[in-house]
């Protein structure tokens, strides 16, 4: 039977196939997602559930959990630390935005095609590689008032020494200002790579109406970098709120808890000496993450309207 | 090109340009590069105040010395490599997966898996953290690199198949359809058409899942304790409170801590930043 060596290539009839070939197309992506979906439900969206069901509960982590209700939020109303964490993220939320425009300034400072540029590019975006706990004692030691850096430069014009972590009303300026470090490496090479794709011939078209410097910024290059200016949003929102590395290194929440956010304060009622109230840990993050969604729904609903839009 | 090119502006103005871009890098970079001044000057200079002096010796060698063969520094920096390769190769391979699916197949709840994804990698941490650790203590994982890895490859699955499936899109179709006409099987498809073309986002998803791990704190501090699992980043307090006061020592440290992602910027600068400004330009 010489001419059976060689292979059938013709696809079966269609009565006589399994009934995973049958319904290839429709099984196939599933059985590629399923991976990924059983971990992410495992391991992120089912916690969330978990997380708001312990927030009702009083629990140390070891003993049985005992129902309280509400308490735990009504306990919140009165916390004066979880009052002053809040207004914290608000600062972080408001100051954090700023990495937006300086980081654009400085895009607009590095867009040149001079000997070296790239290497002067890679360098401005140092900052963001490092983690945050590096950046953290950097500015850290970048603060001391002894042998900080910054107060050397203070003193050559004769002004006076600030301790900056030491003083709870700057010290929480001071963190975010640290954060604004990587921060604005961040959003400065979104904003390159958005002028890079920034059409020249509306560029020519508007130079010759006359229009330059901050007129053209505004009316012809700003609308254009707005696929880059969403996503520094997105990013710096979701960093501003995110931020816990540098408090942790820098303040450990203090001096006297005036640089608590919710997540440091989260962390610190549930995990730290101060005693393990997971109950009241989880309903601190509940309130975090109503806060997020605020903002995931604006993230999720603009993506929705791009994705439709195609 | 905006701002309009140095080049065709006076020369007096370029001189100036050229002159202003290092002052500008030495006043942005001024805190990281007074640490790694202090990393090389001996301890003597901190005791009689010499802070920003030239050094009296140069201890580059004795103070990086010090942190390599005296302390668990080593071994937390193993820690961190044993962490972050596992996590880089899981959640790579689970979204490519995951991309795969939601970028080339139509089917009506496609839109909800990938925003599930999306949303949940904008989640707060701390929303998962009670749950996780206390899985992770049932689980028999709390403090053991296992426990990090499985939890970091499930969280950073989300951000890669935003990442994969966005990329997967922008893929020529007709590829597909007529590798369906030709009768091969999807998963072929997969294997031999499709990631083959996504090398490059392989590369850059890589590289940025490296550092994300790499720069993680939250997380190791949640999950582990101690220098047999503790990666670099929570590694560096235990070692800072061993040397505490030693500022040479903890500059030192801090530089070794934050080195290696920094190589891996250098090293893979391209697809790092392809990576991160995926979706900035239209």
């Amino acid at each position: 039977m010489t001419y059976a060596t060689v292979p059938d290539r013709h696809p079966p009839s269609p009565g006589r196939r399994g009934w995973y070939k049958r319904n290839e197309i429709a099984v196939t992506p599933w059985l590629f997602l399923a991976p990924a979906i059983l971990f992410f439900l495992f391991y992120v969206i089912f916690p969330i559930y978990q997380s708001f069901t312990v927030s009702f509960y009083s629990w140390d982590g070891l003993s049985d959990p005992t129902y309280v209700g509400l308490e735990n939020y009504r306990e919140l109303m009165d916390d004066s630390a979880f009052e002053v964490s809040l207004w914290n993220n608000f600062k972080w939320l408001v100051l954090y935005l700023l990495a937006i425009p300086v980081g654009l300034m400085i895009a607009l400072f590095l867009n040149q095609t001079v000997t070296g540029i790239r290497l002067y590019k890679s360098l401005f975006f140092f900052p963001f590689v490092i983690s945050q706990v590096v950046v953290g004692l950097v500015f850290t030691w970048f603060y001391d008032p002894t042998f900080g850096l910054l107060n050397t430069f203070l003193g050559w014009f004769g002004l006076p020494t600030v301790n900056v972590l030491g003083d709870p009303t700057l010290a929480t300026y001071g963190i975010i200002a640290a954060g604004l470090w990587p921060q604005t490496a961040y959003c400065m090479i979104l904003y390159l790579t958005g002028l890079n794709a920034v059409d020249p011939e509306q560029i020519e078209a508007g130079r010759l109406d006359g229009a330059k410097g901050a007129r053209m910024l505004w009316y012809i290059i700003i609308p254009q970098l707005k696929p880059a200016t969403f996503i520094a949003f997105v990013v710096t929102i979701i960093g501003a709120l995110r931020s816990f590395d540098l408090i942790s290194i820098m303040t450990n929440g203090g001096p006297f808890g005036q640089t608590r956010v919710l997540s440091f304060y989260m962390f610190e009622k549930a995990l730290s000496e101060y005693g393990f109230r997971m109950g009241y840990g989880a309903a601190i993050a509940v309130v975090l993450f109503l806060i997020m969604l605020c903002f995931i729904a604006y993230f999720l609903w603009s993506m929705w309207k791009e994705e439709k839009g195609h | 090109m905006f701002p309009r090119p140095i080049e065709k502006s006076p020369r007096a103005w370029q001189l100036t340009y050229q002159g202003l871009l290092p002052i500008a890098l030495i006043f942005w970079l001024a805190p990281l590069i007074a640490v790694a001044v202090f990393s090389i000057k001996p301890a003597v200079d901190f005791t009689q105040g010499n802070y920003w002096g030239l050094p009296s010796t140069f201890e580059g060698a004795a103070n990086y010395g010090q942190v390599f063969f005296n302390s668990d520094m080593p071994r937390y920096l193993l820690n961190s490599v044993f962490i972050t390769v596992p996590t880089v190769i899981g959640a790579v391979g689970l979204s490519c997966m995951a991309g795969f699916a939601l970028g080339i197949y139509r089917f009506k709840s496609n839109l909800l898996i990938f925003f599930m994804f999306v949303a949940g990698n904008f989640v707060p941490f701390q929303i998962l953290m009670v749950p996780v650790r206390d899985l992770t203590l049932d689980l028999g994982l709390y403090n053991t690199k296992t426990g990090l890895v499985l939890f970091h490859i499930a969280f950073q699955t989300g951000f890669c198949t935003l990442f994969m499936r966005n990329f997967i899109r922008a893929l020529p179709f007709p590829l597909i359809e007529a590798a369906r006409v030709e009768g091969i099987a999807e998963w072929k498809i997969f294997w031999y058409i499709v990631l083959p073309l996504m090398k490059p986002a392989i590369a850059a998803l890589s590289v940025l899942i490296f550092t994300f791990i790499w720069n993680d704190y939250f997380w190791a501090i949640v999950l582990t304790q101690g220098p047999e699992s503790q990666p670099v980043t929570a590694g560096i307090t235990s070692f800072n409170a061993q040397f505490r006061a030693a500022y040479h020592l903890m500059s030192a440290g801090s530089i070794v801590a934050a080195l290696p992602p920094v190589a891996m910027f250098f090293l893979m600068q391209k697809h790092f930043i392809a990576g991160l400004t995926l979706g900035a330009v239209k």
